[in-house]
């Protein structure tokens, strides 16, 4: 029966899915990610930070999204920056000097680094369970097959064209 | 320590004195934090007899055991001080993110004393806390208050602050946190402008640590389950708000209309519904820290002359500027709702205060040159001028901002005030709902729906439907939710979790994050001492047992349509056998036999 093993049937790639307009600012993935990878609830120790603009009532969780061509490994001297084999780009703490080059690179802000327990702040997608995605209660972060992604995003445009297939054919039938 | 973080910081605002004291441990495991913990503080130095806007009445910002984790909704805070409304203790409980800052910051409590010579605002860097001078923000609105401070310490702080009405001592000024989010009630925003104190930045960059870390996540993880499988927790209040509920009352009889002139149906009720706001005027759902149910509305009427963007209104807002003011204008009522916000207001005693000035006006009290206009009940533009001129104290809003029982009772027609205690009734009425009748009339803080919500088993049947007209049995029932939700408050988690969760849960979220082996048995007794210590602070306070009432047309006007017309509340039959199941004497005096039984 393993062929109906849900994850990575196709081989593909799993991607973290953010849905800004879905984000109700709770900043719930902080808590989560904080406490996964610091045993605190701490959101300054967080991988993924929400970022709110109140002026407007949005939302926004930026979190590393694993660049495939990505500055922070390139810039990494010791080589403790690299790609794993299931996709995300991960920091080996064994080899890295805390040089922070990586957050200078990353343009996004999207590494940072803990003056309190000196460690590089990166997304590495939780060993394949990303806690952010597991708790976020609006679907702003899914985690998700890339090509199911783009799909989804496709389907709510494609089913408004379908909307209106729909109401010229009832046009037809009734005319 | 778990959960908690076991340090106090206490400001001096006449010395400027600022110092870091431990935390009592055995007083935090007897009082959880927040609600509990904030009272008890307050009551271990200061005489309940003092005058509410006197330098010597401390304002306590505490957290619970639970705030900033990720226990669902775990984002609130209480403010602790004396009431200057009710002249009763007041704990007024808010969400966002100040409280769990706060204890990022490194502090379960903030303890303020004293009162500055000038206006000042405190500023809470983790470790460094300084008194800065406010003089520039006096006078600026909540948004302008936050922004500046933002700008002027970190860009991520958290702010709480007053608005106007704070500063202008309005008896029900509230203390807004996050731009937003209230401790709205029982006026602690007018104890806060008594000590010249405009805001509270703070940032914090530590943790909060559980004691059982596997066990508290499993913990939340079927908890959050849960809370998204339950009809009110993640249908109800996650699409419509807690401003859903105006139909469902409506429905049911109990909603107050007039000034509860008119109670029992509102024919247009529906045009203020949380139905109506999602169709129209919702932009996006918003949640406080870690909550996963996100009742918060964003708001925005794009155009006319109510065009406004904020938060809200919840469901007490917009009965109360609705129904009870005899209005169905939704942009009004949203534009009157932000305007609380912006200003510092409590959105409910406000429009209750307009509701009673309404009806005073109407019986020929109150004249044209007293209210400065007419003021018949469905007076659209009054509500929103009115709100303005309240948090300014001009013209007759500096009469309205004495709340409610004052204004009538300067007109000679106290009885028309539809208070508890000088603090103005919610929206559900309690000729409808008996034993939320019987929760009105002994609440601590005065006319309030959430110190036991008897709704939840009166209308909604959660966690069973209890006959709303009966008496029999009510006042166990009452006794027991006011102990819980003492509990709940004081952990630091949302009571809107309690329609989805019971004791079990409180209880094991509890146990998993401090270590401390708490039952629902002992949960339910840290609430019921919380809720004793609360009455022993009122009677020093020099009520009496003669202000356990409801207003006079309860028990003499029917109600006069719906499913409960002709009703009366029958709450003689229910007060004797609460003061017995409190273990209080006939004059509603906790008993020697009782405090001692509960350690206090």
């Amino acid at each position: 029966m393993q062929f109906l093993q849900p994850q990575n049937i196709s081989g593909e790639k799993k991607v973290l899915n953010l849905t800004p307009e879905k984000c109700t600012g709770c900043r719930t993935c902080e808590l989560a990610c904080s406490f996964k990878h610091s045993q605190e609830f701490r959101p300054s120790a967080s991988r993924v930070s929400v970022l709110t603009w109140e002026s407007s009532g949005v939302s926004v969780p930026m979190l590393c999204l694993q660049c495939d061509n990505a500055s922070c490994l390139k810039v990494c001297p010791t080589g403790a920056i690299a790609r794993t084999e299931s996709g995300p780009i991960t920091i080996n703490e064994s080899r890295c000097l805390k040089c922070k080059m990586c957050a200078v690179a990353c343009k996004m802000g999207n590494v940072g680094y803990d003056e309190q327990t000196h460690t590089m702040l990166k997304c590495d997608f939780c060993n394949g369970d990303p806690v952010c995605a597991k708790f976020c209660p609006s679907g702003a972060i899914a985690y998700e097959d890339a090509v199911t992604v783009n799909l989804k995003k496709k389907k709510v445009y494609a089913e408004k064209l379908m909307q209106l297939l729909q109401e010229g054919d009832s046009e037809c039938s009734v005319g | 320590m778990f959960g908690w973080i076991g340090r106090l910081l206490r400001v001096n605002l006449t010395s400027g004195k600022i110092t870091k004291l431990p935390l009592n441990q055995t007083e935090a495991k007897a009082y959880i934090g927040a609600r509990g913990l904030g009272t008890k503080l307050w009551y271990n130095e200061v005489n309940p007899a003092i005058d509410p806007l006197s330098p010597e009445n401390n304002l306590i910002f505490a957290t619970g055991p639970l705030t900033g984790t990720l226990a669902t909704s775990g984002g609130r805070y209480n403010v602790v001080c004396k009431s200057p409304l009710t002249g009763t203790i007041a704990a007024s409980n808010s969400g966002g993110y100040w409280g769990p800052e706060l204890k990022y910051a490194g502090y379960d409590a903030l303890i303020i004393e004293g009162k500055a010579e000038q206006p000042v605002y405190i500023w809470i860097d983790d470790d460094q806390v300084e008194i800065r001078d406010a003089s520039q923000l006096w006078g600026k609105t909540v948004f302008e208050t936050t922004d500046a401070l933002r700008l002027a310490t970190k860009d991520e702080a958290k702010v709480a602050c007053i608005g106007p009405a704070g500063e202008k001592l309005v008896k029900f000024a509230g203390i807004l946190n996050d731009y937003t989010r209230a401790a709205g009630r029982s006026g602690v925003g007018a104890v806060m402008g008594a000590k010249n104190l405009k805001a509270i930045a703070v940032r914090g960059t530590h943790g909060v640590k559980a004691a059982d870390p596997e066990g508290f996540m499993a913990a939340i993880l079927r908890i959050r389950q849960m809370l998204k499988e339950h009809p009110v927790t993640g249908q109800g209040l996650a699409t419509y708000g807690s401003n859903i509920l105006v139909n469902i009352i409506n429905e049911s009889g109990g909603l107050p209309v007039r000034n509860f002139r008119d109670s029992g149906k509102f024919a247009t009720a529906d045009a203020t519904s949380g139905e109506a706001l999602t169709e129209k005027y919702l932009i996006r759902n918003k949640g406080c820290m870690g909550c996963s149910i996100s009742c918060g509305r964003i708001n925005k009427v794009s155009s006319g002359k109510f065009k406004t963007f904020g938060e809200g209104p919840e469901y007490e807002t917009a009965w109360g500027y609705g129904a009870d003011c005899g209005i169905d204008n939704l942009e009004a009522i949203i534009k009157a709702n932000n305007l609380c916000n912006e200003l510092g207001l409590d959105t409910i005693t406000m429009a209750a205060t307009i509701a009673c000035a309404m009806e005073l006006y109407e019986n020929g009290y109150i004249k044209q040159e007293d209210s400065g206009g007419p003021l018949n009940f469905g007076n659209v533009e009054a509500i929103v001028a009115l709100t303005r001129q309240t948090a300014y104290r001009e013209g007759f809003g500096d009469q309205l901002a004495e709340g409610s029982y004052r204004l009538a009772a300067k007109y000679d027609h106290p009885e028309l005030s539809m208070s508890v205690k000088k603090q103005e009734l919610p929206a559900y009425d309690p000729r409808a709902l008996q034993g939320l009748g019987l929760n009105y009339a002994t609440s601590n803080r005065g006319g309030c729906h959430v110190r036991g919500y008897l709704t939840s088993p009166e209308i909604l049947g959660i966690p069973e439907k209890l006959d709303n007209l009966a008496t029999e049995g009510k006042a166990g029932w009452v006794k027991t939710f006011q102990d819980l939700t003492a509990a709940v408050d004081s952990a630091g988690i949302c009571l809107f979790t309690t329609f989805g969760l019971g004791g079990p849960e409180i209880a094991e979220q509890l146990k998993t994050i401090t270590g401390i082996d708490y039952s629902v048995e002992d949960v339910l007794t840290c609430g019921e001492r919380i809720w004793n210590l609360e009455r022993l602070i009122n009677l020093k306070s020099g009520l009496t047992q003669a202000d356990d009432c409801l207003p006079p047309r309860f028990f003499t006007e029917p109600m006069k349509v719906g499913p409960n017309q002709g009703q009366l509340s029958k709450l003689a039959e229910m007060l004797p056998e609460y003061y017995q199941l409190r273990g209080w004497d006939e004059n509603g005096k906790p008993t020697e036999e009782r405090l001692k039984a509960l350690a206090i």
